[in-house]
């Protein structure tokens, strides 16, 4: 994550091994200065990128005409916990139910993915057997393979196992991914030196206490990175539980979605902050830890 | 596990379970000891990577490949939700997708709609990407919010899309009024729908992948563009005879991921109907395949043929990683 920040305002720098000319930094180097265009670009962007959450806060925190209001109302209204008040108390979207829901369906896979991809990713990384290069391999292979194909038998088992409507069918599914593994076997490589395991093993260590105690710790920050995108992707799927739980017992997705298809009402400042609370969680981890995610992406380490 | 073993050098108390079978042996204990210790070690060092990647293959076994395999099996059978498996069909269902209208449709429009999402979204996140690869003030500021979309929840943003893209009262055609556009019906029109939907995947998916071209672009050596610089090369030509064909292997891993993802689209549009019947408008003017598997299986019960339907786009998604794989090779061997 530091490389990537040495790169942008020292270009040349750890871009090492290029020849030794790239020493003419005069305040920052070869790297063209931005123009008033480019800034310009930028804002639109940046405007483009907010406006429709900022959109969706404003209807939320007014009243229904808000939303066909001509010209429209830019700045948000009073009626905020009025429309909390009125999300939380509808029948049609139970949305208490569907927030508790999302959040323990989302931490529970988020921490078992860490947990099972890095013990894997570690064994795949740096223990010697039998087979490892082809469950490498079969390990990649998962990651291309597009699991909603499969949406229909996967259904017919949650009957099997009496799981359909009950909570455990979105979140046993998904408890690990190829994808975290090949991330953590990737930075496990890459980050804990061989020495280090070798000694803890002279010391006495078993496998678990090895990556118990020197591979978790040197993991972290790709810990972080993994555990976030996994409880985005979990808080998000869409597809599996409208098909696997029902309007009883939603995820917050499935809960917002009742509302915007419930024909009778199609009510702007409810279903808009219902999608404001969908959206906040998400928010609140992107404020915290988005910078590491910024940085991951610009190391080329997230692919999916 | 280790931790009887280690108290093992120390006096009997630690192990009085097993402490009796080797019975008042008291000095020979510590040999004993090792040895056990010994054969622990080599039991660990074999079982655990295995153990360690159990989790992992095991769950995908029962809930990722086993669904995948058991599509095909469904697929070539009368399975209905109701009556349950009726028997052996062969591949009659495979026959009824052939000629039916429905299918061709929700292809078209997956297709469609796919191409005039990636094309721009690929293009715009190049320019974006090009524009943010200089020295800029608050360039982390930029970069997160570039990936702000990327993080927020999709069913949420497609809600306040479906609102911003209303015919009568959406803020997009009131916008588009001030340019003498008249209203454009973005629900009615086939094409209107494509593009509104398009507009809510690029809006996504644009500032993630300026991200990764960000990151290949920094990668980039500095003096190829002094050199061409030199030798009178203007920007646009630089970015595009150095530029993009040092960035090409991301390109096509982009495409690639694109490809996966937008073929089985189905958030987007299955919230843009706003009706809950996947029927993806009143022609069908946006319905997705893998919203007609939904509908097959979830609103008629045709658990066999959606199984077909499905089949029919897994093999779609395999068709184009291979036509993508053997295009960027050839582009490579060319280059």
């Amino acid at each position: 994550m530091t490389a990537t920040s040495l790169t942008t305002t020292r270009p040349g720098g750890p871009a090492a091994g290029s020849p030794r000319r790239t020493r003419k930094r005069k305040g920052g180097g070869t790297m063209r200065e931005a123009t008033p265009l480019t800034y310009i670009a930028l804002i639109i962007t940046v405007l483009l990128s907010v406006f429709p959450l900022w959109w969706m806060f404003v209807v939320a925190t007014r009243d229904t005409s808000a939303a066909s209001q001509r010209p429209p109302t830019l700045l948000p209204g009073g009626n905020f916990i009025l429309n909390m008040e009125r999300l939380f108390a509808n029948t049609t979207a139970n949305f208490t139910t569907g927030l508790t829901n999302s959040l323990i369906a989302s931490t529970t896979v988020a921490v078992a993915v860490v947990f099972f991809c890095s013990l894997a990713g570690f064994a795949l990384a740096k223990l010697r057997f039998k087979g490892r290069g082809a469950f490498t391999v079969a390990v990649v292979v998962t990651m291309a393979v597009p699991v909603q194909v499969g949406i229909i038998p996967l259904l017919m088992l949650m009957d099997w196992l009496g799981w359909r409507g009950e909570l455990q069918s979105v979140i046993v599914p998904f408890l690990v991914s190829g994808f975290g593994v090949f991330m953590m076997r990737q930075y496990v490589e890459q980050t804990v030196p061989d020495e280090l395991l070798e000694a803890a093993r002279i010391d006495g260590c078993s496998t678990f206490r090895m990556y118990w105690n020197v591979v978790l710790p040197a993991l972290r920050p790709a810990m972080i990175v993994l555990g976030l995108l996994t409880f985005m992707t979990t808080w998000n799927e869409f597809v599996w539980p409208l098909a696997a739980l029902n309007a009883d017992n939603p995820t917050v997705q499935v809960s917002i979605n009742q509302l915007n298809v419930s024909a009778y009402s199609r009510d702007f400042s409810l279903m808009f902050m219902g999608s404001t609370f969908a959206t906040l969680p998400l928010l609140i981890l992107f404020i915290v830890f988005g910078r590491q995610l910024v940085g991951r992406i610009m190391e080329g380490a997230i692919k999916a | 596990m280790t931790t009887p073993l280690k108290r093992g050098g120390a006096p009997p108390p630690a192990v009085p379970p097993t402490g009796g079978s080797r019975g008042a042996a008291a000095p020979g204990s510590p040999k004993g000891t090792e040895e056990r210790r010994f054969l622990w070690t080599k039991l660990d060092t074999k079982a655990s990577p295995y153990l360690f990647i159990a989790p992992f293959f095991i769950l995908f076994a029962i809930f990722g490949l086993f669904p995948l395999l058991y599509t095909v099996w469904v697929s070539l059978h009368e399975w209905s939700l109701i009556g349950g498996n009726e028997g052996f069909v062969g591949l009659d269902n495979y026959a009824r997708l052939m000629g039916d209208a429905k299918f061709w449709n929700a292809l078209y429009n997956t297709l469609g709609i796919f191409l005039i999402a990636v094309v721009p979204q690929l293009l715009i996140a190049l320019f974006l990407a090009d524009t943010l690869n200089r020295r800029l003030r608050g360039r982390t500021m930029f970069r997160m919010v570039l990936i702000l979309p990327y993080i927020t929840s999709i069913a949420a943003v497609a809600i306040v899309f479906s609102q911003l893209f209303g015919t009568q009262y959406g803020l997009i055609n009131y916008g588009l009024g001030f340019l003498g556009i008249d209203p454009i019906d973005w629900r009615g029109e086939k094409y209107a729908s494509w593009v509104a939907i398009a507009i809510m995947i690029d809006w996504r998916w644009v500032g993630y992948n300026a991200l990764i071209y960000l990151a290949a672009m920094q990668a980039v050596p500095k003096d190829v563009y002094e050199a061409a610089a030199l030798d009178g090369a203007s920007r646009m030509r630089q970015f595009w005879q150095i530029t993009i064909p040092m960035l090409r292997p991301t390109i096509i891993f982009t495409v690639i991921i694109s490809t996966i993802g937008q073929l089985q689209l189905f958030t987007e549009p299955s919230v843009f109907g706003t009706d809950g019947t996947m029927a993806g408008g009143t022609q069908g003017q946006f319905q997705t395949v893998m919203m007609l598997v939904f509908q097959e299986a979830m609103r008629y019960g045709n658990y066999g043929y959606g199984a077909a339907i499905s089949w029919a786009l897994f093999l779609l998604v395999v068709l184009f990683s291979i036509v993508n794989a053997l295009l960027s090779s050839r582009i490579r061997s060319a280059s």
